[in-house]
């Protein structure tokens, strides 16, 4: 099967979001085979920020379906308040008789009644329970749904980009799995965190850099710690590096606003043991072996 | 030979579906590969792997099957790839002549050149590339068309894709190695959901319409609390010589589970190559840590699951024999193997968690073992699978 260039658009990365060949390919590769992306990788990768970008970069309206572990796949669609409804006959308020009146359509259900094409988030789908990625199967592939109290069917004029990000805290079904592009957003390397950095804080001193991501790449191959900082942990500790002023000595020796990196308190008391039984820090990329040759 | 990729990952444990080796083969003829083998990979395993824990089988055997271009080609998947190139709709601009010379070239010339082309082209990969058209265009060439539909184009910085496959980046998310502390965390969320028990709090429907109507039809909302987590873990882990280094995860990751409530109680004990007349409380086995086996089966009753760590693998004499614990500190009259015995009548459930590869489960003290208990390979697979087995359902027979 074929297409005109035309009837479908290209993601080409937007500049707030620095994204690798790969994922540009992978997302672009979903929008073709009209299929939904799903991502997954490390907390703070920006999976859910991509949809976001996706959409600006596309010119599309985007809307978040944010699940969590009491969601059902119906909600998505629509919900009936039946509660509502209830009190308003028993308190007198409101006409009862109008079913619409207490019919809201969910995330999924507004793009397909839109009338414009939407980039649909559904994010961290695995808090939800196991089969919930099933019940939504039938609705992501027909494009369709039934209100059964009005008897009305709502059909999608445009088809969604959906894209979904899961945290691996579940183990997601085949029969959905299938039904997917898969995209393992892998936490950024050297070259494409300076980028990353660049965008948050532009301009940033060049030894200075170095030194701050020399830390934080050691930190992050410390294997006893329980939570390793993240992409966003390291543009917070620059902000509070650059509010404080410090100085490139003190950051070769020293690792200050360790707070801001590490957020788990074993991994505090962990740090400041190394600190007071003599432990060095790498001033460096050599002393942090070859995988990171500059 | 795209065959070949379909086949091996299944063959390697990757499940692919039919329908997803569709949905790749579409995105090919969409020419969404762009140029270059790199970008076909990546192509590649977007659309056949689902789960970061089959990445190194894709990259082992996009390897395998994308290194020896010379080796066999299935005559069926050329025959597609010729079709698809002969298609004049992607050469609009070759005159008749060139056309004929394409049909000249043989199978076997056709896909090595197609492969080489694609090896020797990084293609550009910054993430501002406009992909080549469908529909109308070559699926290889931006622009300039030659016989074989390949550009074959300039210097690039990107990788190529068989560096990226030999790389084995992501080795350490397979699930299937031997446990070792990388993979606890992996290990620990699968585990909680198995021995978690449904949603928080739920309406009981029978108590909210007793209390509505006794309310003269005012709602009134009942809930009930969770069903308590019931789960209750004897560990007997063989400690000492080559277990080892299974210590350390294996006990971080049991304690981790305890401490997350996930089960409901949790008592390790230890024992070197096989249980005997004592079982101790603490891996340094120290004579104050004795503790007789006979009491462990006393205190804890049959609804205790038993989990054992050990490679099963010792002189059969220290198994089946009397005074078969080789500790002259302590004898103990009754075998190895009787103990064993009493332990699978005892309790409801056990298994057996064995470091070593399945190769290793054929010597003769294993066999016996394994026929007491099942047993399962120390990896984040076997263990999600000893678990399933300790807390799931009753299978049949």
């Amino acid at each position: 099967m074929t297409k005109t260039n035309n009837s479908f658009r290209r993601f080409q990365g937007t500049p707030g979001y620095i994204a690798s060949g790969p994922l540009v390919d992978a997302v672009n590769c979903a929008i073709a085979l009209e299929r939904p992306l799903l991502l997954k990788g490390e907390p703070g990768t920006g999976k859910t920020v991509l949809a976001k970008h996706v959409a600006d970069g596309l010119g599309m309206p985007m809307l978040s379906w944010h699940i969590k572990s009491t969601t059902k796949a119906a909600d998505g669609l629509y919900v009936y308040d039946t509660v509502q409804r209830l009190n308003d006959s028993r308190f007198g308020t409101g006409d009862v008789s109008d079913i619409r009146r207490y019919l809201k359509l969910g995330p999924l259900g507004e793009t397909f009644a839109a009338t414009e094409r939407h980039v649909l988030l559904i994010d961290e789908i695995d808090k939800a329970d196991l089969e919930f990625p099933n019940d939504l199967l039938r609705e992501l592939d027909e494009m369709r749904f039934s209100i059964i109290e009005t008897s009305e069917e709502i059909v999608a004029q445009h088809r969604p980009v959906v894209m979904i990000t899961s945290n691996n805290e579940k183990e997601l079904p085949d029969a959905f799995l299938r039904r997917c592009i898969f995209y393992y957003i892998e936490f950024p390397d050297v070259p494409l965190m300076r980028k990353i950095i660049d965008v948050h804080h532009p301009h940033l001193d060049a030894k200075l850099l170095d030194q701050v991501l020399i830390k934080f790449y050691w930190l992050r191959e410390q294997n006893e710690l329980r939570k390793k900082p993240s992409t966003s942990e390291l543009i917070d500790w620059i902000s509070a590096l650059l509010r404080s002023g410090i100085s490139i000595d003190k950051l070769e020796s020293h690792i200050p606003f360790v707070g801001a990196l590490l957020k788990k308190e074993q991994d505090v008391d962990a740090l400041s043991q190394y600190d007071s039984k003599g432990g060095r820090y790498p001033k460096k990329w050599e002393e942090l072996g070859p995988r990171y040759n500059q | 030979m795209f065959l070949d990729l379909f086949y091996g990952l299944r063959n390697e444990g990757v499940p692919v579906a039919i329908q997803e080796w569709q949905m790749f083969l579409r995105a090919l003829e969409d020419g969404l590969h762009g140029c270059s083998l790199l970008r076909f990979y990546h192509l590649g395993r977007a659309c056949l792997v689902k789960s970061e824990t089959y990445f190194d089988s894709y990259d082992r055997v996009f390897a395998r099957v994308f290194k020896g271009v010379e080796g066999a080609l299935g005559d069926d998947v050329t025959e597609k790839v010729l079709e698809w190139l002969r298609d004049p709709k992607n050469f609009p601009n070759l005159s008749p002549e060139e056309l004929a010379q394409l049909e000249r070239l043989s199978s076997d010339e056709l896909m090595r050149r197609f492969l080489e082309t694609l090896e020797k082209q990084d293609g550009r990969h910054d993430g501002g590339d406009k992909w080549v058209g469908t529909g109308g265009k070559s699926p290889y060439g931006h622009g300039g068309q030659h016989p074989t539909g390949i550009r074959v184009g300039g210097p690039s910085k990107s990788r190529s894709a068989m560096k990226v496959a030999e790389e084995r980046r992501f080795k350490d998310y397979r699930t299937d190695l031997t446990l070792d502390v990388r993979q606890l965390r992996t290990a620990l969320r699968r585990l909680r959901q198995l021995t978690r028990s449904g949603d928080a709090t739920e309406l009981d429907l029978d108590e909210t319409i007793d209390e509505t109507c006794k309310n003269a039809g005012e709602i009134e909302l009942v809930f009930r609390p969770p069903r308590r987590n019931d789960v209750r873990v004897l560990l007997l882990m063989d400690v000492g010589g080559t277990m080892d280094p299974y210590f350390e995860p294996v006990s971080q990751l049991l304690t981790a589970l305890h401490e997350d409530h996930s089960l409901r109680d949790f008592q390790p004990y230890y024992f070197h190559n096989c249980v005997y007349d004592h079982l101790y409380t603490r891996a340094r086995m120290a004579r104050a840590d004795a503790i007789p086996t006979g009491d462990v089966l006393r205190k804890l009753d049959g609804r205790w699951k038993v989990v054992f760590v050990g490679d099963a693998a010792m002189h059969p004499a220290e198994l089946m024999e009397p005074y078969g614990n080789i500790d002259p500190r302590r004898t103990s009259a009754t075998p190895g193997i009787a103990w064993l015995h009493r332990i699978a009548e005892h309790f409801d459930r056990s298994v057996w968690l064995n470091p070593e590869g399945t190769a290793y489960w054929e010597a003769d003290t294993a066999r016996v073992i394994r026929r007491l208990f099942p047993m399962f390979h120390l990896s984040v697979d076997g263990v999600t699978d000893a678990l399933r087995t300790l807390v799931g359902a009753r299978a049949h027979g």
